[in-house]
Formats: C-alpha cells, sequence, structure tokens
C-alpha cells in the first residue's frame, strides 16, 4: 500500500491552521471564532499525529488526548461565558464587547 | 542590701510619670499627689539607703555598676542600659532626689488650682526620671538619653502653660538653644567611640591617659565638643540665653531646673570627664575663661531686672559660672561642692519666690511688691537664709562653697582670676540683697486689690522651705575649710578624682593656712560690702539708684536689656537662617524638589497617555498582534 508522505499532512495542517487563524481575526461572531479555535487546535492534532507515526513514538498522540481534553473543557466554559455574556448584552459579536481598554 | 536596689531609683519616678501620664485627667488629685510625691519620696529613700552602702564599702571599692540589660548591640560596638554609683553620682543622686523630693511636695501646695495637675506631676516625675539616668549612666550612651530625656523635660515644662505664647517660645527656645549643644555632645561621643572603640566610662577614662598624649589634639577636641554640650545644659555663654526665658514655666519647675537637675547636668558631665579635660590644658582655660564671662555677665544684668524670677534666674547663670570655674582650675570637688550648696539654696529661693508671687496672686515685678515681711513671716525667714547664703555669708552654706572655689582660683588659676570672682561675688551679694530688700522691706508697693488677700503659703509649701533653710544653713560644714578632718566631702569624692590626681594642673602660689584666711576674710567682707551697698541703695537712701541711673543712662539701658544679646542673636543667626529658610523653601523645595518630583509624574502620565493608545479594546487587534508577532519570531527563527 503506498503510504501518504509526511509533508501532505503538514501542508494539510499548515492549511487547517491557516484558515483557523483568518478565522479567528476576521470574523466577528463570537460561535464562528471558537469554531477556528478548534480548527487550530485539530490542525496542531493532525501534526502531532503526522510526527508520532512517522517517529514510531507514542508520546505525541498521548500528546492529542490531552490537547482534546483541554480544548473540550475550553469550549465548554468558553461558551459558558458566551451565553453569559448573550444573556446581559443580547449579541454574540466580539467588537461590542470591548471593555476592556485603557 | 542597698545596693542591690538602685535600679528602683530611678524607675520609681518613671512609673510615677507614666502613671500620672495616662491618668492624666481621670485620677483624683488626691492619687495623682500620693503617686507623684511617692515615687519621688520611696526614690530618695532608696538613694539614701543606696548611699549608706556605699558608705559601708571601703574607699577603693566604692564603685557599683548594676546592668539591666544590653540596649544596643551592633558590631563591636554595644551599650548596655547599666547604673553605676560612685560617690559622686551619689552625691548627685542624693541631691536630685532629695531636692527633687521637696519640690515635689511644694508643687502640690502650689499648683494646687491647676487643672492640669496630672500632666504637671508626670512631667516633673519624668524629669526626676530623666536627670537620675543621666547621673547614673555608666556610658556615654545612656548617658545622652538621660541629657536628651532632659532637655524633653524642659521643653514640656518650661511650655507647661502653652496656652500663653511666652511660654510656648521659652520652651521652644530652651529646646532649640539646647539642641545646639548636645549636638556638641553628640559629635564628642562619637569622636570618643572612633578614639577608644567603646562608650563605657570606665574603659574610657582607664584608656584616655594611655592613649592620648597631655595636650593632643583629639583630647582638646574632644573636651571642648562635650563642653559645648554642658554650655547648653548648664547655661553658659554662648548658650545661657534660654535659662531667664524658662521663668515661663511654673515656679517649681524653675526651682527643680535650676537646682536639682538640668543646668547641673554640665557641671556634673564635666567632673565625670575630668580625666579628659585634664588631658588637655587649653580646654580648662577655655572653661575658665568663658565661666568667669559668663559669672561676671549674668551678674550685672541681675543688677538691673524688675521681675523676681528673671534676677534669680540670671544669679543661677552666675552661679554656674563659678562651678564651672572651680572645673575649669581643677578643682573639680568644690564645683560639685557648689552644685551641691547651690541646689539648696537656689530651690529655696526660687521656691520663697513661688511664694512670694503665690501670696500676690501672681504678682512677680519687685516694684510691686515691698513691705512683705510681716505678711509672710516664714517665707521672710527662709528666704534671707537663702540669700545669705548666696551672698556668701558665714556660716551659711553658699560660703563654704564660693569661698573654696575663690581660693581654688586663686592658688591655681592666679589673682586675675580670682580677682574676677571676688567682683562676681560683690555683685552677687548687691542684686541678691537688692532683690531681699525690695521683696520684704521698704513700704508696701503692692496694688490696692492684691493687698487684702496677702497670705501666708500653706504647709505643703512652706514645710519644703524650712528643710531647705536648714540644709542651706548647715550644709556648708560638711567641706568646712581649715579644721583638720572637716574635708568631708573632699574625702568621699577622692576615690574619683584620684585617678587623675597627676594630671592636675601645677598650683601658681604655695598653699598657706594664712593666705586661706586672709582670702577667706577678704571674700566675706566684700558679701558684707555688697550687703550694706544694697542696704543704702533700696532701704536707707532709694534716692540713689535713681539718681545712678539718670547719671548712667546708657550703661543702665544696656544692662536692662541683657547686652542686647537676644537681639543680637535674633539679627545674627536666627533671621539670616529663618530668611534662608523661606528662601529655600520658595527657590529650592517648591521649585527643584517639588518641580522633580512632579516633573516625574507629567512625563509618566504623557507617556502612558500615548502608549494607552494600542489598547483599542477589540479582542481581535490583540489576537492579530500576537500573531504577527508569532510570524515574526519565528520568521527570523527559519532565516536566520
Amino acid at each position: 500500500m503506498q503510504t501518504i508522505p509526511l509533508a501532505a499532512y503538514q501542508v494539510l495542517a499548515a492549511v487547517l491552521f491557516t484558515i483557523g487563524i483568518v478565522g479567528v481575526l476576521v470574523r466577528r461572531s463570537a460561535l464562528v471564532i471558537f469554531m477556528s479555535i478548534e480548527l487550530m487546535l485539530n490542525a496542531v492534532n493532525l501534526s502531532f499525529v503526522a510526527f508520532s507515526r512517522q517517529m514510531g513514538q507514542m508520546d505525541g498522540q498521548i500528546f492529542v488526548f490531552f490537547v482534546m481534553s483541554v480544548a473540550a473543557a475550553e469550549v465548554a466554559v468558553g461558551l459558558a461565558i458566551l451565553v453569559a455574556i448573550f444573556r446581559s448584552r443580547e449579541t454574540a459579536n466580539v467588537d461590542d464587547v470591548h471593555l476592556l481598554k485603557g | 542590701m542597698g545596693l542591690s536596689l538602685l535600679w528602683l531609683v530611678p524607675l520609681l519616678p518613671l512609673i510615677g510619670a507614666i502613671v500620672n501620664g495616662v491618668g492624666a485627667g481621670l485620677l483624683p488629685r488626691k492619687v495623682v499627689s500620693a503617686i507623684g510625691v511617692g515615687s519621688a519620696g520611696i526614690s530618695f529613700l532608696i538613694a539614701a539607703g543606696c548611699f549608706a552602702g556605699l558608705l559601708a564599702l571601703p574607699p577603693e571599692a566604692r564603685r557599683v555598676t548594676q546592668t539591666l540589660f544590653t540596649w544596643i548591640q551592633s558590631g563591636d560596638f554595644h551599650a548596655e542600659v547599666r547604673y553605676a554609683l560612685d560617690p559622686l553620682s551619689a552625691v548627685m543622686m542624693l541631691v536630685v532626689t532629695g531636692v527633687g523630693f521637696l519640690i515635689h511636695v511644694y508643687s502640690t501646695g502650689y499648683m494646687g488650682h491647676e487643672p492640669a495637675y496630672g500632666r504637671f506631676f508626670s512631667y516633673l516625675n519624668l524629669f526626676m526620671f530623666s536627670m537620675l539616668t543621666l547621673v547614673l549612666a555608666d556610658n556615654f550612651v545612656l548617658m545622652f538619653l538621660g541629657w536628651e530625656a532632659v532637655g524633653l523635660c524642659s521643653y514640656l515644662l518650661i511650655g507647661f502653660w502653652y496656652q500663653r505664647p511666652a511660654a510656648a517660645e521659652a520652651g521652644k527656645k530652651a529646646f532649640v538653644v539646647n539642641r545646639i549643644g548636645d549636638w556638641g555632645f553628640l559629635l564628642g561621643i562619637f569622636l570618643i567611640f572612633v578614639t577608644f572603640g567603646s562608650v563605657d566610662f570606665a574603659t574610657v577614662f582607664a584608656q584616655a591617659p594611655l592613649r592620648l598624649a597631655a595636650g593632643s589634639s583629639v583630647a582638646t577636641a574632644i573636651a571642648l565638643l562635650l563642653f559645648l554640650g554642658a554650655t547648653g545644659k548648664s547655661a553658659q555663654i554662648p548658650l545661657y540665653v534660654w535659662l531667664p526665658d524658662a521663668m515661663e514655666g511654673p515656679t517649681p519647675v524653675s526651682a527643680l531646673i535650676h537646682a536639682a537637675t538640668m543646668v547641673t547636668a554640665g557641671v556634673y558631665m564635666v567632673a565625670r570627664c575630668h580625666v579628659l579635660y585634664l588631658l588637655s590644658p587649653f580646654s580648662l582655660h577655655v572653661i575658665s575663661i568663658v565661666a568667669i564671662a559668663t559669672a561676671l555677665l549674668a551678674a550685672t544684668i541681675a543688677l538691673v531686672q524688675n521681675d523676681i524670677k528673671r534676677v534669680l534666674a540670671y544669679s543661677t547663670v552666675s552661679q554656674l559660672g563659678y562651678m564651672f570655674v572651680g572645673a575649669g582650675v581643677g578643682a573639680f570637688t568644690s564645683g560639685i561642692f557648689h552644685l551641691m550648696t547651690h541646689a539648696f539654696f537656689k530651690a529655696l529661693l526660687f521656691l520663697g519666690a513661688g511664694s512670694v508671687i503665690h501670696a500676690l496672686s501672681g504678682e512677680q515685678d519687685l516694684w510691686k511688691m515691698g513691705g512683705l515681711k510681716s505678711h509672710l513671716p516664714r517665707t521672710h525667714l527662709t528666704f534671707l537664709i537663702a540669700t545669705l547664703a548666696i551672698a556668701g555669708v558665714f556660716p551659711f552654706a553658699g560660703f563654704f562653697s564660693k569661698d573654696e572655689i575663690l581660693y581654688q582660683a586663686w592658688l591655681r588659676g592666679g589673682p586675675v582670676l580670682w580677682m574676677a570672682g571676688v567682683i562676681g561675688a560683690f555683685l552677687t551679694a548687691f542684686y541678691m540683697f537688692r532683690l531681699y530688700f525690695l521683696t520684704f522691706h521698704g513700704p508696701s508697693r503692692v496694688p490696692e486689690e492684691a493687698r487684702h488677700h496677702i497670705h501666708e503659703s500653706p504647709n505643703s509649701m512652706t514645710i519644703p522651705l524650712l528643710v531647705l533653710a536648714v540644709l542651706s544653713t548647715i550644709g556648708g560644714f560638711i567641706q568646712a575649710p581649715l579644721l583638720p578632718g572637716w574635708q568631708r566631702l573632699d574625702r568621699f569624692l577622692e576615690p574619683v578624682f584620684a585617678d587623675a590626681a597627676a594630671l592636675l594642673p601645677q598650683t601658681h602660689i604655695a598653699q598657706t593656712q594664712a593666705s586661706e584666711l586672709g582670702l577667706m576674710l577678704i571674700s566675706l567682707t566684700v558679701a558684707l560690702v555688697g550687703i550694706f551697698v544694697a542696704y543704702r541703695f533700696y532701704v536707707a537712701d532709694p534716692a540713689i539708684p535713681r539718681r545712678l541711673v539718670e547719671q548712667a543712662r546708657g550703661i543702665y539701658k544696656t544692662l536692662l536689656n541683657k547686652y542686647w544679646v537676644d537681639e543680637a542673636y535674633e539679627s545674627v543667626i536666627v533671621q539670616p537662617i529663618y530668611r534662608g529658610s523661606v528662601d529655600l523653601y520658595n527657590d529650592f523645595d517648591t521649585g527643584v524638589i517639588d518641580g522633580a518630583v512632579n516633573g516625574v509624574g507629567r512625563l509618566i502620565q504623557g507617556g502612558s497617555g500615548l502608549l494607552r493608545q494600542a489598547q483599542v479594546g477589540y479582542v481581535q487587534v490583540y489576537a492579530l498582534i500576537l500573531t504577527l508577532g508569532a510570524v515574526v519570531v519565528i520568521g527570523y527563527l527559519a532565516l536566520r
């Protein structure tokens, strides 16, 4: 069976990561920003797994479990904050929440 | 057994001061009196017990120390709270507690109507504690503590009636002038520590003759710096100006300051450090000259003052001059002897003056007194005894002590010094009897409204007067001249001064009994002439002083205005400093210092205003900056 080269995984991961960054930077909806963050995390996961397989070591895959569980917790907390903000301000647009400035 | 209780002697007045100070306004007057007078009285009894214990020891072993705790320990510097009792401090301790106790008793009567009764007794007790710490201290640092505390207490007590601007001013003046002296004293202590590596009396005085050559500049510097401190506390030229103003305080305070405490500190300190002074003959000359100049200056001023307490104040300055003359010629025992007898008769004079003032409802002007002899019999009698004593009439205490100083001045200082002293003695006899005649004799010049309630003072005031009168009468006999075996004070203090006997300056003139007797007769004659002149001037023919004033108006004005010394100090020292301070405040303080601080503030404010622009509040802008930063760092690492 023909193996897919490591570079392909890396390119895919880079593309996913860039899409994630651009999403975080340009979208205004907090929900979409969250999804973009997940995209970035999974891009990293992908490159972890690819390297792990390539090197024949399990460390990278264990890392991935950690990243996934942290991401799950982060989403739970983030969504809770989002709900709270939405309740008080009736918006999920991050530009409307800019109180933190000098 | 008595000696082990030595630490209680200063401690009891301190406890009294704390209790009365904390309870001021809460405790009833009787309790305040009991605590204030009781602590002083018990302290005196313990002091007497310690004195008896000291006498029981053989003369060469009469130095007992008691360490309470280590106060300061830093590197090789250490200072203990340690009290030392030797013959010199024993004499001082007895004078302080004894006379101090009598003044406490007197105060219960004199200050009876005072609203701030508790505060007054608290200060009095604190004064006793400070002075006892000063005289019993076994190192310079503890002595300095007492020295400063005495200055503080004088400030508190002189300004006791702080509602009166004059009293507040006088307290401030006393404090500031004393601080100038304290500065010299402190520098002296520093120099002692640098030179000897210790501040303990025993170490310093034992090392001094070994480490310092006689006449060396270090010895002179130490001696003169310490003497600067003494001029502040003991009111010598140039720092005597605070003492006459100190009359603004209540009269018992004047008695305490002038007799038992405070002004004697300088004389005691010079006697305590006699080794250092004897190593520096130059400093002894300075002391003699300053002292005799002070004695004469103050005596001449006292001739024309019209306030009963001011005359006494200048007489104190003058008498302190005599004590320093004794110290300056190396006759420390004579100085201490005069200090002791002076404590008796000066306390008596002030308390007697207080009794007069009390009887006249606060009048202090001599020209509004007169003819009080029959109204105040006890006060009159005791005042007369004190006046005779200070004038130096046989057999009262002042005769012996002043005469001994004059004799020592003749022996060691030479005829000029002696002559100046005799002139001072004449002036003393004159102005003291002027005071006495104007107060108690002649026609009454008391204003009508005060005349009908002239009354003799209560027993609480007259009994201390009587006790002091007895002491002023017989106190001189502990050191009677000529009679073999009567020089008890000499013998008692001998162990203290023995270590420096070899350093004593040589006498210029041979010591003979005939010369001693002759000089004694001369000074007695001079005193009697002074009294007679005062009698002629102020009783027999009151026109004489008026004529004299007319003829010598310039001199009279100069004396009445105290040689314009206060005015000179005001314009030469105080005003320039004041104006300089104002200028510094306006230009340097507000301009440079405040300007620098405010400038830094404004700079930061402006800078942060600029930086604040970067914080827009949009999370995505922050994220963009973060990303760009990461790209730059990664790019740099990748392309390196």
